[in-house]
């Protein structure tokens, strides 16, 4: 058996595992195992300026990718820096490991330097985590974190390591397993075929069905299954936050996203179903709206791989436990040849109801000769992008433009913090996309609040040349917040402006980037092509838009899901 | 609604914490709680009175089953199942008659009298929950209550079921 120390079992467990990149951070605790990365090249080390950016980055190339990202981080601040992370990846599902360095055993428990509880602190924000207690241990438990982090419904997994297992100076014997089986831990993945067959009868026999797909049909990589049912059965596809991309956004049959922001023809739809089957996807507050009120009429199929999604929120009337790609290629066994004309003519009228929805052309919005109006900017940005561009938001007004406004087209290209709303979380994210796809183009649309609070990692794009675009959308102001302070607080904007903005042109060129300041609409399109022009470039653009304007449509609280404001004076 | 849940989980540090920490992070009520290693000792059985409607205990159970060091759960108070808890109960004897009513008292309750000093008797009780808090309530209207502590519930479902199956 080879001999090795702990540092060394660790970066070469994390090549076994097949780890590509590790974002991170040194310090005290884990100075043993950085020796250990500097003396090979099989797993590249990115420095960050900030933990909680290397978790984001690990994220947003998680999500990019399937892959499971990966964070290495010291004791103490490193670690506890990570924690928004860490919390953001718990909320959307997405697989992470977290390296995190831990003072020597003896002094566990002593508050001796750097010493946090990481176990502890991350316990509610975690998957699962492991607190290693000997050096041998080690390859055990990045290969049954790696396993749990990204089976089963993913999500990230925290390794504490006690400086004294990673010493340098000690040797060990390496054993990595060839399989990992926890006998308390067995997802179910295959759906149960008695709830197949009904989900399925319910299914064919709606008048008004839709298809709700959520994060978990990207986790599994299902899009295609998706689109492949929608197609056959003529269904209707609203794609959530999470789950945009999905299905294809440019597609005939979506109706859009749904929810608090959804389209009115998506709520709509959602509202007067006969039959709801869910994919993936989990009823959120930022869904149902009041769910007293929710979808009346509806027989609501669940599919998920975690049972305590199911029936958490909404009462499911056929619960399918399983991954989405499984229980629909179990559909497909089980459905006989579909009439394609006799399917189109049962749902002949719930697709003339629906066309009646989208005439209202809910997304429509009034332009300005004066002022740059947000949507414009996403429109630009599709269109300068051809729709198929990467791109990673922050959290805010910006957010839900870009959610609305870019139609995408494929799963894994919209790379947002949709359960946890973590600002701070676009620039990193859209460096870890980038990271995992070289040649991609990566925007990173976000506004002048979230921007700032991850800012420093420009310096890290420097380093790497990292050719990432950041749309900011300018409006001097936190957008989303002034929004609900016009809406509800009587335009009391308390504390939601911010007047001592930096000039960011100039701060995106002294950390030797290019800086673009668009400030009047005719000078948007010019811009754009100038930004996506320069390919090798990091190219943050400045633009001023409309501090006036709001997002609609906005569902209006304690109503049901169509209950909605559809402009300042305009509502359902 | 009362309920009293089983879990059988790894014998691992941490594991407990868990349990605990979930219940408090999502606003479960834990009335009490019971736990040791079973005869495999890489595994403990826990058991948690908690009380709540079926949707807050399925949703228990569900989120319980989640946590990668259970391996199983099972809410027993759902078929016919058996309960105890012990309590140990400190009682202050400063005369005969008092004593002479705790022993009366103990006997009635099939407790049994585990520890003595000239000013106070110690005494074991078994049963349910139910027998322990009338045996406190009837104790106290003889004698003085030094202290007691009680084990939380532990219970096994009737008949030939087993969480290990």
């Amino acid at each position: 058996m080879e001999m090795m120390s702990g540092a060394a079992m660790v970066v070469r467990a994390l090549k076994d595992v097949g780890v590509k990149h590790v974002f991170g951070y040194p310090g005290g605790a884990v100075l043993d195992i950085y020796d250990a990365l500097y003396a090979q090249e099989d797993v590249q080390h990115v420095l960050v300026r900030h933990e909680q950016a290397a978790a984001h980055m690990a994220d947003g190339y998680a999500r990019a990718t399937g892959q499971t990202g990966t964070v290495l981080v010291t004791s103490g601040p490193g670690a506890t820096n990570t924690l928004t992370g860490i919390a953001t990846a718990y909320m959307d599902s997405i697989p992470m490991v977290i390296l995190s360095g831990q003072v020597p055993s003896v002094h566990i428990g002593e508050d001796a330097f750097q010493e946090t509880d990481m176990v502890g602190c991350s316990r509610p924000i975690v998957k699962h985590s492991f607190l290693v207690k000997r050096a041998i241990d080690i390859p055990d438990a990045i290969a049954k974190a790696y396993y749990i982090a990204n089976t089963g419904r993913p999500g990230p997994v925290v390794v504490d390591l006690p400086k004294d297992i990673v010493n340098i100076q000690e040797s060990h014997p390496y054993q990595f397993p060839d399989k990992v089986q926890m006998r308390s831990y067995n997802p179910t993945i295959k759906g149960h075929m008695g709830q197949i067959k009904k989900a399925l009868k319910a299914l064919l026999e709606a008048k008004r069905p839709v298809l709700y797909v959520g994060g978990g049909a990207i986790a599994c990589d299902a899009s295609s299954l998706v689109t492949e049912l929608a197609e056959k059965l003529h269904l209707p596809v609203t794609n959530t936050l999470m789950g945009l991309g999905a299905f294809p956004g440019d597609h005939e049959q979506c109706i859009g996203m749904l929810g608090m922001h959804g389209t009115l023809e998506a709520n709509k739809t959602m509202h007067n179903a006969d039959c709801i089957l869910a994919l993936g996807a989990r009823f959120d507050d930022r869904v149902t709206n009041n769910v007293d009120k929710f979808c009346p009429h509806a027989t609501i199929i669940h599919v998920d791989i975690d049972p305590a999604s199911i029936s958490k929120t909404i009462n499911a009337h056929i619960p399918v436990v399983g991954s989405v790609k499984s229980v629909l290629t179990q559909f497909f066994e089980q459905m006989h040849e579909i009439n394609d004309t006799e399917r189109k003519e049962q749902l002949a009228d719930w697709w003339e109801q629906i066309a009646s929805w989208r005439t209202r052309k809910c997304l429509s919005y009034a332009g300005s000769n004066e002022l740059i109006k947000p949507q414009q900017v996403i429109e630009s940005l599709y269109r300068h992008t051809q729709g198929d561009a990467y791109v990673s938001s922050d959290v805010g007004q910006h957010q839900m433009f870009a959610a609305l406004y870019y139609p995408f087209a494929k799963p894994r290209r919209w790379i947002n913090s949709g359960g946890l709303g973590t600002m701070g979380f676009g620039l990193p994210a859209a460096m870890g996309v980038q990271f995992a796809h070289p040649d991609a183009v990566v925007c990173c649309v976000t506004g002048d609040g979230s921007i700032q609070m991850n800012i420093q990692e420009l310096s890290t794009c420097m380093q790497y040349g990292l050719p990432v675009k950041v749309i900011s959308l300018n409006n001097r102001a936190l957008g989303m917040v002034r929004q609900w302070q016009d809406m509800i607080y009587k335009g009391r904007h308390s504390h939601s402006y911010m007047d001592s903005l930096p000039d960011f042109v100039k701060l995106a060129e002294s950390y030797g980037h290019v800086g673009i300041k668009v400030e009047k609409p005719e000078e948007l399109e010019d811009a754009m092509a100038r930004c996506f022009a320069l390919k090798d470039k990091l190219v943050f653009m400045d633009i001023a838009v409309d501090q006036n304007e709001h997002v609609y449509p906005m569902q209006i609280k304690y109503g049901a899901m169509d209950d909605m404001r559809l402009s300042k004076t305009e509502r359902t | 609604m009362r309920r009293i849940i089983s879990v059988l989980m790894e014998n691992e540090p941490g594991a407990l914490s868990r349990i605990i920490g979930l219940f408090s992070q999502r606003g479960y009520n834990v009335d009490s709680l019971c736990v040791a290693p079973i005869e495999d000792s890489s595994l403990s059985r826990l058991t948690i009175t908690t009380a709540g409607d079926d949707k807050v205990i399925e949703q228990i159970t569900k989120q319980v089953n989640k946590l990668i060091d259970v391996l199983k759960i099972s809410d027993l108070t759902d078929g016919q199942h058996v309960e105890r808890e012990l309590m140990l109960i400190k009682v202050g004897t400063r005369s005969d008659s008092v004593r002479d009513e705790v022993k009366r008292t103990v006997d009635i309750f099939r407790g049994q009298v585990v520890d003595i000093t000239p000013r106070n008797y110690t005494i074991e009780v078994t049963g349910t929950s139910d027998k322990l808090d009338a045996f406190i309530h009837t104790m106290s209207q003889t004698a003085e209550i030094v202290e007691l502590s009680r084990t939380g519930v532990c219970g096994l479902s009737r008949g030939e079921k087993s969480m290990r199956q």
